[in-house]
């Protein structure tokens, strides 16, 4: 049986952090009431005249640079022509030929190796408005219309069919969510969709030159939609390959709920958009002096300030990813290690508790009440020996919970630890003489037996005799 | 003839338009005379002419990130063809 090796190109659509829409003054805020953030440019009223949002312009070049592009010095919008009723004027503004930016890249890690990804084009366009059915989209008669988002300003990133695993698909979004995140042009949120990926998606057996068909995939909603979505359709492609059929070039919408992707339309005979320069927008012709100017504005990326994690604060490489994949987390990192400087201490808990206890509550940095600062104080009792690193956990749950001072609670709930060696050794003594067996057991060689001495004394002590000394004291009486 | 009338069925069916079939052969043949004409067209030596992007002499017109009003959400319903729940109702689309 051939092997056979899937080819991946991802084509994702970002929503601007813009105040108005790409053509007209309309709110892009989002979740508002159907129909409230319109005007007659976006609902595509005759005789309006759009009129570009500058910012929308400075913010693709933007992401043009951080991704590593060359920047068109002449660029244009065209009309992409579709009749769906999310579309007002029956096409769509887009660019077709001359994309603001193209020819970039990013680097991926996948198993400890770097991998380049070719970046083909980003070009501007505005979004489409939302339909809602009624009742299940199958068995509805008829849809609602809102066109709050029609006209908000989206840039559509699309890739090389250069990778070859789901894992390095997954890998890609990744970085490039992080890299947009950083450059402040959106806010990437996929479950609000003002982050958006459809995969193109083909096989062929191992070491054949020729690309097989593709199928596009859409509808997928999360990282984890879209890695399961890509393993499936694989799957899906192979075995055609492996019974003798042909994969058709179609459109497949992911079922998530189902874990299926469904035929959407045959793309053979029907996609003919018949692209034609935008008669009501002019060209843009951009400037060497406009785009130096905003390759001021680009902030650290995070492949540079992953290496100057590793570089400055002697952190693992993954650390270091991890950390900068996120710029609020890198930020809130950095504020917290110049208060208390033990970069790997401040990782290990940023990396840990912290994100165990925001994930389980679905939460986003800026949502958690801790303070860089109130993280730093809590370190620094966990290293002067007030608090135990068991306590520090109790603590530390507390603050993520209330926001309160570290101190605070210590005071409060009485958590100090217990350093006095006379009080710790008072309870050894009562421990040992408790425990015959164990004090047996441990004399004979078990030293396991020592652990749940330990475990006895943290116990008596409600976990806050000092774990050094009751060794210590233990070891001694023994 | 440059242009078939299947392809002229299928032009109208992306432009959801309903022509019959005097239609198709009436456009078929006028599609084909602007077609000729532009062959015509296509003999100039236009070797030294920058491509055209737009007839106006004009670029970079932009406007500043300014909210402004929206449209009263009554106004913006007044012309659709039925409307429920403040959204414009329309036939579902496979």
């Amino acid at each position: 049986m051939a092997q056979y090796e899937p080819v991946i190109g991802l084509e994702v659509h970002v929503e601007l952090k813009t105040n108005t829409k790409i053509f007209c003054n309309s709110s892009t805020a989002f979740g508002a009431d159907p129909n409230h953030h319109t005007c007659p440019v976006c609902l595509g009223l005759p005789g309006v005249l759009p009129v570009t949002n500058k910012k929308v312009v400075e913010f693709a070049i933007k992401a043009g640079l951080a991704l590593n592009c060359q920047i068109a010095p002449f660029s244009k919008f065209d009309r992409k022509n579709y009749y769906y009723p999310d579309l007002p004027k029956n096409y769509q503004v887009s660019q077709f030929d001359l994309p603001i930016a193209e020819h970039g890249f990013l680097e991926i890690e996948v198993d400890g190796n770097t991998k380049r990804v070719g970046i083909t084009r980003v070009h501007m366009e505005e979004d489409a408005g939302k339909l809602v059915h009624q009742g299940t989209i199958s068995d509805s008669s008829f849809s609602l219309v809102d066109y709050n988002r029609t006209g908000v300003p989206l840039i559509e990133i699309v890739s090389e069919p250069d990778m070859r695993s789901p894992e390095e698909a997954s890998a890609y979004l990744e970085k490039l969510k992080a890299i947009i995140q950083y450059t402040g042009i959106s806010d990437c949120k996929m479950q609000e969709g003002s982050l958006r990926c459809d995969a193109n998606v083909s096989v062929r057996p191992l070491g054949q030159e020729e690309f097989g068909t593709r199928a596009e995939l859409k509808n997928m909603n999360s990282f984890k939609a879209l890695q399961k979505a890509l393993v499936y359709e694989i799957k899906r492609q192979i075995k055609i390959n492996e019974e003798g059929g042909r994969v058709i070039q179609e459109t497949r919408s992911w079922d998530e709920a189902k874990g299926v992707s469904l035929s959407l339309r045959s793309k053979e005979e029907a996609h003919d958009y018949r692209y034609f320069p935008e008669p009501d927008l002019v060209p843009m012709v951009i400037s060497k002096d406009w785009v130096d100017e905003i390759r001021t504005t680009l902030p650290e990326l995070p492949d540079e300030r992953q290496a100057r994690f590793v570089e400055q604060y002697g952190l693992p490489a993954y650390d270091a990813i991890v950390l900068t994949s996120l710029k609020e987390m890198a930020d809130y990192y950095e504020q917290c290690v110049e208060q208390f400087n033990n970069p790997k201490a401040v990782s290990n808990w940023i990396m840990g508790d912290f994100s165990r206890l925001m994930n389980a509550d679905n939460m986003e940095i800026n949502d958690v009440r801790i303070q860089p600062a109130q993280l730093a104080k809590m370190l620094q009792l966990l290293e002067k020996g007030t608090i135990s690193g068991k306590i520090a956990k109790t603590i530390f749950e507390d603050m993520f919970a209330t926001g309160r001072d570290p101190d605070i609670i210590v005071q409060e709930k009485g958590l100090v630890q217990i350093s006095d060696e006379g009080a710790i050794e008072s309870i050894v003594t009562d421990v040992l003489a408790n425990n015959p067996k164990s004090v047996e057991d441990y004399r004979a060689g078990k030293n396991q037996a020592l652990g749940f001495l330990v475990g006895q004394v943290m116990k008596a002590t409600k976990g806050k005799a000092n774990p050094g000394m009751v060794n210590k004291l233990l070891k001694e009486k023994l | 003839m440059k242009i078939t009338e299947q392809a002229v069925e299928q032009l109208a069916l992306l432009s959801r338009l309903d022509l019959t079939a005097e239609d198709q052969t009436a456009h078929t043949k006028s599609i084909n005379v602007i077609l000729d004409y532009l062959d015509l067209l296509n003999k100039l030596d236009t070797s030294n002419v920058e491509p055209a992007a737009h007839v106006l002499p004009l670029k970079n017109v932009f406007r500043e990130d300014r909210l402004q009003p929206s449209l009263a959400k009554e106004l913006a319903l007044a012309n659709a063809p039925e409307e429920e729940a403040g959204a414009f109702k329309v036939p579902r689309i496979f």
